[in-house]
């Protein structure tokens, strides 16, 4: 027997890895990815390959760069996913220079700077939508209509090419906007939610997707079964997407309630824009979300409440990035204020009481 | 029996593979050529030999005393000639010497005479039964090997209410306790109820984890004319027997940190120390050998064996038809739990209640990964810590800050080890660091007691200073007034 290193016990352990976990995740993204990649045709095609492509070819830069092992780092899936989950909030057809400019925000700003792996205070894949929408606000709120692939009004291969790699103003043929922006324009200029409704889908296109807005989020209903997927398969727990989504729900609720004629209900709160994808997929990122129960109540259930706050009274139609990233400012605090109670130990860290000793007799 | 239990936090399903050893009965060995008997096999001080090299001795003889408060005494697991007694390789990871007196059997298994069995042990005193345990070297068999005589006298200082043998046997791969429960369930029984006579107490719940159906059935069997002995069912989950979430389990209490199961009345012993003490009161014989499972997936054949003290490990692999292929790593207990064994040369003691030979597809190595902040070891972890904020501050070499974490209510189980994708070795640093904080302590220890010293030295010889200082001033008194006096007369 060859003489294994001395460690410390157990010397079995679950089926478990880095890149298992990641692997997961990108299964439950794939149905709401596939029905957003054919949803808005090629040039979402174009744009998704890029930036996965230009996430990986960070990463093996940064990794280089930085003395690690590239390959072993590479494998993890990490790069991959923050990629994908970037390219799921983009606009389906902005040009080719998003992705890549976002793809290198993401890995080499919101991630490898931090150390890599694990470090990263804030989610990679916001911090590179954030810097986006404020340096290119033009080009990341440019929506399109959905034209699925091989339908009539949608742009082939070669146009396609086109709208991404430029030479085409296709887009402007086509450009819509997203049931969000449309609220808050409408409600903006004084209409009534009644009125404002007429120009958006009814509540099933909207949970469907079959609306104008971001290349992987608008279908709600498939990003809940990847999200349900998840839960199942124990790599996110119950808590952040719950607590986010009753973040967002009741105080529109409340408001809706109140004020019927100006302020969106709580149903289209939720089928719209990013909050499905931020409650399940962004806001649960392992690495910047709190770690225990009940701080992951709360840090969910602030991104639910903030993205509610932006949307109604700030100045972006949609806010789950930015909730996301503040909240995620919060996690250290969270992490040291909310713990669980130790065994044997009351929630202030005491020794519990001694009942049943006898002493010294 | 149906009594209501209470849930625990965390804890972890890892695969069992009792399978692998299960359907064996558990079977006598034939003698090794040579037996190490280490004098310590116990937590506490080591015992004091009364035989010397040359000697013949009987089996069952008294070999070494118990020495201080918590100590146990070793006896001779058979007949034979004492070779020496001297440093042998300890069961223990590191490999290093012990003492250790060797045996070498005669084969005639000629046991001692003057053997004192009860006819009736009920009848004894608790005090009487606490000095019986004590004399035949019993000590906890789940591992821990703490004085079980020690145990016995709680009664003393705490008001207890409950004795609760630990059935559990929740370690993947080991089968003993299992089999010892199916085959031997009315001494197992006789065992606890003495123990709670000697206890003073009425209430024994056995506990054994659902997986184990006819070890169940056949202590309920057995327990069935004594009302006061419950058998309890419990969920198979990891790390049920760690004895303060047992405890929790059966009475939805938590023993208060750094106290024990006692604080809460409760006290815990292993069913094979029942087994023991069975054997010990009603024999009078002494703890000369254990049931002990060999298996893994480099043992040819695995099976359960009642072992002699002292036996070599490499003598058991042999038993159990050698390696089938190389093993990745060789160990005493579990696999959650378990140490590493520096070789096959060592013997099996008291505590060992399992040995494995595990592969490399069983160990499920992998490089280690950095940590995704995943929370996988927060949910696991029975004891509500958060590992992985631990093992950052160990790592930064914040000791302080750990403790300050909750590394010293850590049990050291291994479920966030286990699960963690990253395969982050938890466990290792969390051992680490107790052990540096240990050091610092004795460190800091030394240091205060050297203050100590050093400075009643120095008092010491100031005031030696000072009583020949007055001596010398009073002889010059005394001098001086001889002279004036010398003048007057």
């Amino acid at each position: 027997m060859k003489e294994p290193t001395l460690i410390a016990a157990p010397y079995s352990h679950a089926k478990t890895s880095v890149s298992r976990t990641m692997g997961l995740v990108m299964l439950a993204l794939l149905p709401a990815t596939l029905f957003g990649l054919y949803q808005f045709g090629w040039p979402a095609i174009f744009l998704f390959t890029v930036t996965l492509i230009s996430a990986v070819a960070a990463e093996a830069f940064s990794l280089r760069l930085a003395g690690k092992p590239v390959g072993l780092f590479l494998k993890d899936g990490s790069a991959l996913l923050s990629g994908w989950l970037l390219a799921m909030t983009l606009p389906p057809w902005a040009p080719w220079w998003i992705g890549v400019i976002g793809a290198f925000l993401a890995i080499v700003v919101g991630k490898q700077i931090f150390g890599g792996l694990g470090q990263n205070l804030f989610n990679p894949a916001m911090v590179a939508r954030v810097a986006l929408l404020i340096s290119f606000p033009l080009e990341l709120t440019l929506f399109t209509a959905p034209s699925p692939l091989f339908s009539a009004s949608a742009p082939g291969f070669l146009e396609g090419l086109a709208v991404t790699f430029g030479g085409s103003n296709a887009i402007d043929a086509v450009a819509s906007a997203t049931p969000l922006g449309h609220f808050k324009t409408e409600l903006g200029r004084g209409l009534t939610l009644g009125q404002a409704s007429e120009g958006t889908g009814s509540l099933w296109q909207l949970a469907w997707g079959q609306i104008p807005g971001s290349l992987g989020e608008t279908s709600a209903l498939l990003i809940l079964l990847g999200g349900l997927f998840l839960i199942h398969k124990k790599v996110i727990g119950w808590h952040i997407p719950l607590a986010m989504l009753a973040g967002l729900a009741l105080p529109a609720a409340l408001f809706h309630g109140l004020y019927p004629g100006q302020y969106v209900g709580p149903l289209t709160h939720l089928v719209s824009g990013a909050a499905m994808l931020g409650a399940f997929f962004i806001a649960t990122d392992l690495v910047t979300s709190p770690v225990s129960r009940s701080g992951q109540l709360l840090f969910g259930a602030g991104c639910g409440l903030l993205v509610y706050v932006i949307r109604t009274w700030a100045g972006y139609p949609e806010g789950v990035a930015f909730a996301v990233m503040l909240m995620n400012a919060c996690t250290p605090l969270i992490d040291h204020y909310l713990r669980p109670r130790i065994y044997g130990r009351d929630r202030r860290g005491e020794p519990l009481n001694t009942d049943g000793k006898r002493e010294n007799t | 029996m149906k009594i209501k239990l209470f849930p625990i936090r965390g804890g972890v399903h890892p695969e069992d593979r009792k399978g692998l050893s299960a359907g064996m009965a558990i079977e006598a060995i034939p003698l090794a050529p040579l037996l190490h008997i280490p004098l310590q096999q116990h937590i506490g001080a080591p015992a004091e030999p009364l035989v010397s090299r040359g000697d013949r001795v009987k089996k069952g003889q008294l070999l070494a005393r118990a020495q201080g408060a918590i100590s146990a005494p070793v006896h001779a697991p058979t007949s034979g000639l004492v070779m020496g007694i001297g440093g042998y390789p300890a069961h223990h990871p590191s490999g290093l010497k012990v003492r250790t007196i060797s045996l070498k059997p005669d084969g005639k298994e000629e046991w001692i005479e003057g053997l004192d069995p009860v006819p009736d042990p009920f009848a004894l005193a608790p005090e009487e039964i606490a000095r019986r345990v004590a004399e035949a070297g019993i000590v906890g068999m789940g591992g821990a090997t703490f004085p079980s005589a020690v145990k016995l006298d709680l009664r003393k200082r705490y008001s207890l209410h409950s004795l609760v043998i630990n059935g559990a046997e929740c370690e993947p791969y080991l089968t003993c306790d299992d089999r010892l429960m199916r085959e031997q369930p009315e001494q197992v029984i006789e065992g606890a109820r003495l123990m709670a006579r000697g206890l003073g107490l009425e209430s024994v719940l056995i506990a054994i984890e659902n997986n184990k159906p006819e070890a169940q059935a056949a202590l309920r069997a057995a327990a069935a004319p004594y009302p006061a002995v419950k058998v309890i069912g419990l969920p198979t989950r990891y790390p049920m027997g760690s004895e303060k979430h047992l405890v929790q389990t059966l009475t939805g209490k938590e023993t208060p940190a750094r106290g024990l199961t006692a604080d809460i009345g409760v006290v815990v012993h292993n069913v094979a120390t029942a087994l023991a003490m069975h054997e010990a009161l009603r024999q009078g014989r002494p703890l000369i050998d254990r049931v002990m499972t060999v298996t893994g997936g480099a043992i040819a054949t695995p099976r359960n064996l009642r072992v002699p003290l002292g036996t070599p490990v490499s003598f058991l692999i042999e038993l159990c038809g050698g390696f089938k292929q190389e093993p990745a790593r060789l160990i005493s207990g579990g696999p959650m739990m378990g140490q590493p064994l520096p070789n096959t040369q060592v013997p099996v003691v008291k505590g060992s209640n399992g040995l494995l030979a595990l592969t490399a597809a069983e160990t499920q190595q992998a490089p280690e990964m950095p940590c995704i902040r995943c929370a996988s070891c927060v949910g696991a972890c029975p004891c509500g810590l958060t590992p992985l904020e631990i093992a950052a501050r160990i790592r930064a070499g914040a000791l302080d800050a750990s403790v300050n974490r909750g590394l010293l209510d850590c049990i050291g189980c291994g479920s966030c080890a286990y699960v963690c994708p990253s395969h982050i070795p938890l466990v290792q640093y969390f051992n680490h660091a107790k052990g540096e904080l240990a050091a610092r302590q004795r460190a800091r220890h030394k240091q205060l007691e050297t203050k100590r010293l050093a400075e009643a030295r120095s008092e010491r010889m100031e005031a030696l200073q000072r009583a020949k200082q007055e001596a010398m001033a009073r002889q010059k008194q005394e001098r001086a007034a001889k002279a004036a006096g010398g003048g007057e007369a």
